[in-house]
């Protein structure tokens, strides 16, 4: 915790029989930290590595669909792929980067020295780690889930006999666990650790929409999580959920699937959205327009997204009276979602627009997520979307959703705070040729999945026959897939570049807004060393300029009011101690997992890594005592400095 | 000229290519009128009809809406780009009054959205009356078709009458598919345990596709199926023709195969009416006859075979019966859909070339 002094118990080493790990540097660290910065970076690095696997699993899909008749995979093959394409992305890729974004700079732009939670925050990023790995490893333990991200029942439960979707559900419930922790500590966070002046209404919108997702997950993940036990109990122990013969229902399935699974999309988008309404103000010089707007318009959505789930079901047979009322929910959610977009293109008015590339990326967004928001509404005309629902049109839509939109915002994000996170400017030359050809990319690779949609192809089918007159639309897509790699190619190669010889940032190369650009670049262990008294939303815009009479934003003289203020650095703050326990107790969840799918045995040592995790993590204070480099009686010294 | 020199700037060149490719999109839906013959776009029923005309009022809503915002976002990245000598801009909040407006203008563009929708949901919903009555039953990965009224059954070739108002009732006895003929009506999923329906048109005699919409597992892809309408008269003769049961081999390959067929266990999935109506009841209990495979009465009146993805050739069944999971992925080893060894099961060996050539020699009869 960020308290300056805190009176600790006397250490007890033996607790967990291992000794409390100290260093804050090198490998070991990284497997001990505590802190949210490390914390955000090791989600964020998980989360290129499974975007890297997932993006190879959708140019193996494409591959195949090249051509009509294409034999590049079998349908097995094809089945895993677009199972785990989808399962990765959203799990294990757009999920724990608003994780890894939200770990690393939420705290940052609340002027908070930590989060409310260390140890339970790094616990979340183990479990999530442990889950992605977990599911991942059925590749090499019989064979990987065939079952669609959505794992449709009854085939995934009396119809499906490998051991493929025992580990999808389990592996989901891990992440599961994971995303709860981070959210109870988001939320905690946000709520607790404000510094002083930081009312909701001056909060970040970034901050705001990690809030509103917190709350989303902490709604939708034990629904998921009920569908997925449900679903494990109905394939090994003979419940009989959805099970037909034996008086189950498989549309069971799918409302809970989407009652999760629609809260689940704006999980995804709102994090993003939030990355672009801090860039957007940034590289226009003006504040965000409608502020408020864009703000309640966020909690809006998330209120209504738990309102929309069953559009995804209009060919079910729902009835006239159930499609009636989805359809006019999901009609007017583009309500508060348009006022977002309106809100963005007000920011940009009369503005003075830089085009450097976090910029690009998220005009790009706005550019994209308008024609994914415009293709929504024409599904919620829910009998057209019985033509579309399944088909191509679909992929096209939620495609230029969650990547036209999410990973552009997320791309946006990545190279406005890169500087921040490394003190390093990703090269502006390399990441403007990276916009441009996943820009161009991506429509080549989406754009035409509209027409094949309307065209009648089906989606989740590994091969299609010639004469449906999908060759050529199919032929582009692939060759679009191809130029997003190239894309992610050059960011990579710029990332490595940057970090060999890349250009020194300063503190605040952006000339930005909010708290997290008024600390060094990285930042230091302890954040702040005076906590931020905040004033104004965009405090730090404030501090750097007034206005004049016409409302234009003139320089302060810069005077005593920044950090040069007496009692600057302080060596009073302690910083949690790293810790083993929150790594070893997360450790035993995939052996639970193993234990139900092969053998009870595994589930013996899963106990033991539990228990002794959490025991020795009760029994560890949070602060090791002997760790603080001073003893305690330096407070009233402190106005003398 | 340092005016003009400035505007040829990365940024323009980068915000027409913009603007290019945001208009590519809605110009390649346009584009999409080639040849396809399962297009959404080119309905050929009354009900496909009226989803399109819905389609049709909410792309063009669609299509301006995107040209005014992406036009507005494009003027505002031009207009607002920062040039050198660019006084600072004024540091403006917002404005109550747009707010409102650009809430309200969009709920009132989707409440007058809503109301033709909404009529169409109801619509649809409606059972047409005089309609010929179809059952159709989704199987992985086949599609089985029963006139209860007509006492017909077929497979993966629907035939309908032209004109007629076709009422399908929907049902599956395995997983969850969806029956979807785009040009004829939107697709309705087939749900094991619920009984759903839809009705189905078309407007003049021809050949329309579809396919299982569904993810229903492995061959999926597979489990197509097509339409055929006819004009009323040839739709009457079809169906006396369905009506009568397949005749006795008299003698040579076909004799054979016709023992084959009894020997090797093929009716414990097909029926072929007339020949051996002993096989098991189907868990369905519907018909009495094995319902597991095709019914193969009149497999020669049809054009295509295993869910409609093969053209019905004897070379094509000579493959298909030497190893139906090397020509369609299948799961016979969880019984789920053809085995390669006869009788199926741990005794079954596969088929020697000449009975292959005895079994396709007695298919060919079956007219």
């Amino acid at each position: 915790m960020a308290t300056a002094t805190v009176t600790v118990p006397a250490s007890t080493p033996a607790a967990g029989a291992l000794r409390r790990p100290r260093s804050t540097t090198g490998i070991a660290s990284w497997f001990t930290t505590v802190d949210h910065k490390k914390i955000g970076l090791l989600y964020g690095m998980t989360a290129i590595l499974f975007f890297v696997i997932g993006g190879v699993e959708a140019l193996l899909i494409r591959l195949q669909l090249a051509a009509p008749g294409g034999n590049i995979l079998s349908a097995q093959e094809y089945n895993t792929l677009f199972t785990m394409h989808g399962t990765t992305m959203v799990f294990l890729v757009v999920m724990p980067t608003a994780a890894a974004v939200g770990n690393y700079f939420v705290p940052l732009q609340i002027g908070a020295r930590d989060v409310a939670f260390p140890r339970l925050n790094a616990y979340g990023y183990w479990a999530f780690l442990a889950g992605g790995l977990f599911l991942y490893s059925s590749f090499f333990l019989g064979g990987a889930p065939d079952g669609g991200w959505f794992g449709y029942a009854n085939l995934t439960s009396d119809y499906s006999f490998g051991t493929g979707i025992d580990f999808w559900i389990i592996g989901l419930i891990i992440t599961g666990i994971g995303s709860l922790t981070a959210s109870l500590n988001f939320i905690v966070t946000i709520l607790n650790m404000r510094a002083p002046g930081m009312t909701f209404m001056r909060m970040p919108v970034f901050t705001w929409m990690i809030l509103v997702i917190s709350f989303l997950l902490i709604g939708a993940i034990p629904v998921i999580t009920i569908g997925l036990i449900e679903l494990f109990f109905d394939r090994n122990f003979g419940t009989n959920f959805f099970n037909v013969v034996k008086g189950g229902d498989p549309i069971l399935w799918q409302h809970l699937f989407w009652l999760f699974g629609h809260p689940e999309v704006y999980i995804l988008i709102l994090p993003p959205m939030g990355i672009v309404s801090e860039v957007l103000p940034v590289f226009a010089r003006k504040p965000l327009f409608g502020y408020s707007f864009v703000v309640f318009s966020g909690v809006a959505i998330g209120f209504m997204g738990w309102g929309v789930w069953a559009h995804h079901m209009f060919s079910v047979g729902l009835g006239p009276a159930a499609v009636t009322g989805f359809t006019l929910s999901t009609m007017f959610i583009a309500v508060p979602t348009g006022v977002k977009i309106f809100n963005w293109m007000g920011t940009l008015w009369g503005g003075s627009i830089r085009f450097k590339t976090p910029m690009l990326f998220a005009i790009g967004f706005v550019a994209m997520f308008i024609i994914g928001g415009l293709s929504g509404v024409t599904h919620g005309v829910s009998p057209a979307d019985r033509q579309q629902t399944d088909t191509y049109y679909v992929v096209a839509h939620f495609h230029y959703v969650l990547f036209g939109g999410a990973m552009f915002g997320i791309f946006s994000g990545v190279y406005y705070w890169f500087p921040k996170m490394f003190g390093k400017l990703l090269h502006e030359g390399l990441g403007k040729l990276h916009f441009w050809l996943m820009f161009v990319g991506f429509n080549l690779t989406f754009g035409p999945m509209h027409v094949l949609g309307l065209q009648g192809q089906p989606r989740r089918t590994y091969t299609y026959p010639e004469g449906m007159g999908w060759d050529f639309w199919n032929l582009i897509s692939t060759i679009g897939s191809f130029t997003i790699a190239l894309s992610i190619a050059v960011f990579l190669y710029n990332i490595f570049r940057t970090a060999r010889k890349g250009e020194m940032a300063s503190d605040d190369p952006w000339d930005a807004r909010t708290l997290e650009w008024s600390i060094s670049s990285p930042p230091p262990p302890h954040n702040f060393d005076r906590v931020p008294m905040v004033e104004a939303r965009d405090d730090f815009w404030h501090q750097k300029y007034g206005e004049d009479n016409e409302g234009r934003p003139v320089a302060r003289v810069r005077g005593g009011s920044n950090g040069d203020a007496p009692g600057g650095h302080d060596e009073h703050i302690h910083m949690p101690s790293p810790s083993y326990w929150p790594l070893v107790s997360a450790l035993g969840l995939p052996f639970i997992g193993y234990g139900l799918i092969f053998h009870w045995g595994w589930l013996v040592l899963a106990g033991l890594l539990v228990a002794w995790g959490i025991f020795a993590w009760a029994m560890e204070p949070d602060v090791e005592p002997e760790s603080e480099p001073e003893p305690e009686l330096e407070p009233e010294l402190e106005g003398v400095e | 000229m340092r005016r003009l020199a400035s505007r040829r700037s990365a940024h323009r060149r980068a915000s027409s290519t913009l603007r290019l490719a945001l208009l590519a999109a809605p110009l390649a839906l346009l584009a999409g009128c080639t040849d396809s013959p399962q297009d959404s776009l080119k309905p050929a029923g009354e009900w496909a009809r009226k989803v399109d005309g819905l389609w049709d009022v909410s792309f063009l809503i669609a299509v301006v809406i995107f040209l005014i915002v992406e036009g507005l976002l494009v003027f505002a990245l031009i207009r607002f780009r920062n040039r050198p000598g660019n006084e600072s801009p004024r540091q403006i909040h917002g404005s109550t009054p747009l707010e409102i407006g650009w809430t309200i203008l969009p709920a009132l563009i989707l409440a007058g959205l809503a109301i033709p929708t909404v009529a169409t949901i109801w619509d649809l919903a409606d059972e047409p009356k005089n309609a010929v009555q179809v059952i159709v039953t989704g199987h992985q990965w086949w599609w089985e078709y029963d006139y209860p009224d007509l006492e017909v059954e077929t497979a993966n070739e629907l035939h309908i009458p032209a004109d007629t108002q076709i009422n399908v009732t929907l049902r599956s006895y395995d997983v969850i598919h969806s029956f979807w003929a785009p040009q004829l009506a939107g697709k309705v999923d087939v749900v094991p345990g619920h009984t759903n329906r839809l009705a189905m048109h078309a407007d003049e005699p021809g050949l329309y596709l579809g396919q299982c919409a569904e993810f229903c597992g492995l061959s999926h892809a597979n489990m197509r199926l097509r339409v055929i309408a006819h004009a009323p008269a040839e739709f009457d003769e079809w169906v006396a023709s369905q009506k009568r049961p397949a005749e006795q081999p008299p003698a040579g390959d076909a004799a054979a195969g016709y023992a084959l067929w009894a020997s090797k266990g093929c009716q414990s999935c097909h029926t072929i009416d007339g020949h051996d109506k002993s096989g098991p009841i189907d868990a369905s209990g519907v018909s009495g006859k094995s319902t597991q495979g095709p019914n193969l009465t009149h497999l020669q009146s049809r054009s295509t075979f295993a869910g409609a993805i093969f053209d019905l050739t004897p070379e094509n069944l000579r493959k298909w019966l030497r190893n139906p999971s090397k020509l369609k992925p299948m799961d016979p080893e969880n019984n789920i859909g053809m085995p390669s060894a006869f009788p199926p099961g741990e005794s079954g060996k596969p088929l020697s070339d000449e009975e292959i050539e005895q079994l396709v020699a007695y298919l060919e009869t079956l007219k």
